[in-house]
């Protein structure tokens, strides 16, 4: 990418440029990424919004749902005359107006075997965030990823706790060396049932777009072989180490998922997004 | 003047922090380690800060001179510290 910036985006990214590690090269790697974001909700709002403010020339973000008044508690991408607008509309104004510079790809649909292919390749996606509530759409998006190639950032909140690993192909486990198979529908409740304090998302949906930036900038030092854990009830941190499973389903040696399923959902997760 | 051979000049004496600094890096990288650009900058702040934040990134300031209009020219070797 030749293009030079203009003396208002020096401006407006003045303090990334100033880092050393970012610099004008690092910006324009930034300029040109192009992050898709799944779930405009809890997680993906925070994500998106700082996305879009360190100026990601492409962001996608998919989700079918309308925005509630529940979820302006913890979704701050949306304010309150978006109630009942298309989340994926809202979310697009709102980084439109924050930043000019960003072109927002909307998928106002729900991700499923049948489309998340397309829309990973609709903009060559660089990099994935998992902004998700359940964990079909987690395994879908994991197995997806393996197939295609592309990293990906998983994440999860529930009440007072988070967590989020980076897969990367190549790099480090996926998140089925993880945690096999999704759990039986009901199993576990989703943020819906449980409840959960607004800020978890913006915590760890802002790690997520972290990662988005440092896999952009090239940078060492992702989450790729670490489940970072943050519980806010004891105010810690907690980084655990996962190792590849070689006999992994999708990402082992030998696979046996090699094509994409929906898995079952709990009978009351009819709107899957936070 | 000092008779510094330049390969490049920039003027940052119409922006305020940290756009001065910003303005600095986007000169030193369109060069190539060890060629040497001159700054144009005011007094006060960016004399101040700007030589410093240059060291930090590894690039060698290699002469300060004050102009009679009160600005000043530095000349600056690209990554003239990291050998």
């Amino acid at each position: 990418m030749s293009m030079a910036f203009t003396d208002e985006q020096l401006q407006r990214y003045s303090r990334h440029i100033i880092l050393k590690e970012v610099g004008v090269r690092g910006q324009k790697s930034i300029s040109a990424g192009r992050v898709l974001i799944i779930g405009a909700g809890g997680l993906g709002a925070p994500a998106a919004m700082y996305l879009a403010a360190a100026g990601v020339g492409t962001i996608g973000i998919a989700d079918a749902d309308r925005v509630d008044l529940s979820n302006l508690q913890r979704q701050i991408i949306h304010a309150t005359q978006d109630v009942g607008k298309a989340k994926v509309q809202s979310a697009k104004e709102s980084m439109n107006a924050m930043n000019p510079d960003v072109e927002v790809a909307a998928y106002n649909e729900w991700i499923n075997a049948g489309n998340i292919r397309d829309i990973i390749s609709d903009r060559d996606y660089d990099f994935i965030i998992d902004g998700t509530d359940n964990f079909p759409v987690k395994f879908l998006i994991n197995d997806a990823c393996v197939m295609l190639k592309k990293p990906f950032v998983h994440a999860g909140i529930i009440r007072f706790q988070g967590q989020l690993m980076s897969y990367v192909p190549g790099r480090g486990p996926c998140y089925r060396c993880v945690f096999h198979d999704p759990p039986p529908p009901d199993a576990v409740p989703t943020c819906r049932q449980a409840g959960v304090l607004g800020v978890m998302g913006g915590v760890i949906g802002t790690l997520q777009a972290t990662e988005a930036l440092k896999f952009l900038l090239g940078m060492e030092g992702l989450l790729v072989g670490q489940l970072l854990t943050y519980n806010a009830l004891t105010m810690e941190f907690r980084k655990v180490k996962l190792g590849q499973n070689p006999g992994c389903q999708v990402c082992g040696k030998t696979p046996s998922i090699t094509t994409l399923v929906d898995y079952e959902q709990a009978a009351c997760d009819l709107r899957p997004w936070e | 003047m000092s008779d510094q051979h330049v390969d490049a000049r920039v003027d940052i004496t119409g922006v305020v922090c940290p756009v001065t600094f910003v303005k600095t890096k986007v000169a030193l990288e369109e060069l190539e380690d060890g060629q040497v650009l001159e700054v144009r900058l005011n007094g006060g702040e960016p004399i101040q800060n700007v030589p410093r934040s240059l060291k930090d990134e590894g690039h060698r300031v290699v002469s300060v001179t004050q102009s009679e209009d009160g600005t000043y020219l530095l000349a600056v070797v690209k990554g003239g510290l990291a050998v």
